[in-house]
């Protein structure tokens, strides 16, 4: 049985001991009104058509991005300690796509982007990469379609 | 780790302009980090929406999430009421096929025998994520190799290298958690489909095997360690 992710106190103390990079300060934005905000889903969980796909390592900061009616998508966190089913049963545990086209057909939210994005989630402990180029690259593709609040999935 | 990194494009993302939301398993890595709004979320890695196949659970956690916006300033972090746990889990409920071919090792015959049931889960999901190195149709042969490796065959000499040892092992558990998800009778419950693999399948068991040979034989710890979760022997 692997312990990773099974065992609450190992769980925590992995979590207490990460080294974590310092922001300064905090942006926060306060979007429109749900009901007429367009939503889209960043996930950390290396998701990717066939044909792209992330490198083994830590060395891999660039996203894919996911057409909105996309459903082949393959899980790309190739970790052993990683738990497969839930996304192998149904990618909205990870990816909640559909969920999204639901809650915007039932008015609760404005709209569902037409594109969303998924970095890996194994990066360089200073996470230099994806603050200084893709992370920013990634969200002028996102204001570029008018994007007002976005989904942070992990694994 | 993705909660580091997730926080981190949380980060840069709200700095640009948009305003963001995170689930997160790891509320210790939200707090110290100030994310702008964080959704904590006590439920097994990998499953941020917490339950597959549950709409109407999804739903709650992402309206959840969604309340964070009309919180007039951050950081803010709250937490969602309901927990899911390894331990509440039941076993996969699986059936696995009765032996066919008597000349060939059981995990090869196994694998061969699943087959029909791998092509229906890609055919009702469709998708898969295996495909790291090698396809469905080189499963059985793949795991002739472990077969081998088990016996003493030094690993080396059978095509492999130390990346491809550890994508075919990823490819053999694609192939056969996917192909669970169609067969199990039941909710997928966190590693159920990784315990069912390496507890009850043939092809999981002579990985294990060919591990430990590998390990006895004094191979690499990086090359061998990486083919069953940590914890496994």
């Amino acid at each position: 049985m692997s312990v990773f992710g099974k065992d609450r106190e190992a769980f925590g103390k992995f979590a207490a001991g990460m080294a974590l990079p310092e922001f300064d300060g905090c942006s926060f934005n306060t979007p429109k009104t749900l009901a007429d905000a367009k939503v889209a889903i960043v996930t950390t969980a290396a998701l990717h058509r066939e044909g792209g796909g992330f490198e083994l390592g830590d060395s891999d900061y660039h996203f894919e991005t996911l057409p909105s009616d996309a459903r082949d998508l393959k899980l790309g966190h190739h970790s052993v300690n990683f738990d497969r089913g839930g996304f192998a049963a149904d990618i909205n545990v990870v990816y909640p796509i559909d969920r999204l086209n639901e809650l915007a057909q039932d008015g609760i939210i404005g709209a569902v982007a037409r594109h969303h994005y998924s970095f890996a989630g194994n990066q360089s402990d200073g996470v230099t990469e994806i603050r200084l180029d893709s992370g920013p690259q990634c969200a002028q593709e996102m204001l570029n379609e008018q994007v007002d609040v976005v989904l942070l999935t992990g694994t | 780790m993705c909660p580091r990194t997730v926080c981190t494009l949380a980060h840069v993302f709200e700095a640009a302009g948009l305003a963001t939301i995170v689930l997160t398993p790891m509320r210790p890595v939200a707090e110290r980090m100030g994310v702008p709004r964080a959704l904590y979320t006590d439920f097994p890695l990998g499953r941020s929406l917490g339950k597959p196949s549950d709409q109407q659970f999804q739903l709650e956690v992402l309206r959840a999430a969604f309340a964070l916006l009309e919180e007039p300033e951050g950081p803010v972090i709250r937490d969602f009421p309901v927990s899911v746990s390894f331990y509440d889990s039941q076993p996969l409920q699986c059936p696995l096929p009765p032996r066919f071919n008597a000349d060939l090792h059981p995990a090869v015959d196994e694998a061969q025998a699943l087959k029909a049931a791998y092509d229906r889960a890609r055919q009702a999901s469709g998708k898969t994520s295996l495909g790291m190195r090698i396809s469905a149709e080189e499963v059985p042969a793949a795991l002739e190799k472990f077969v081998q490796i088990s016996n003493g065959e030094p690993w080396e000499i059978l095509g492999f290298s130390a990346e491809s040892i550890y994508g075919t092992v990823h490819d053999i558990r694609c192939y056969y958690e996917e192909l669970a998800c169609e067969l199990a009778e039941g909710p997928i419950g966190p590693w159920a489909t990784e315990e069912w693999f390496y507890d009850q399948t043939q092809a999981g068991d002579i990985i294990l095997q060919a591990r430990r040979a590998m390990r006895d034989s004094e191979v690499a710890q990086s090359v061998w360690f990486g083919l069953a979760p940590a914890g496994r022997s």
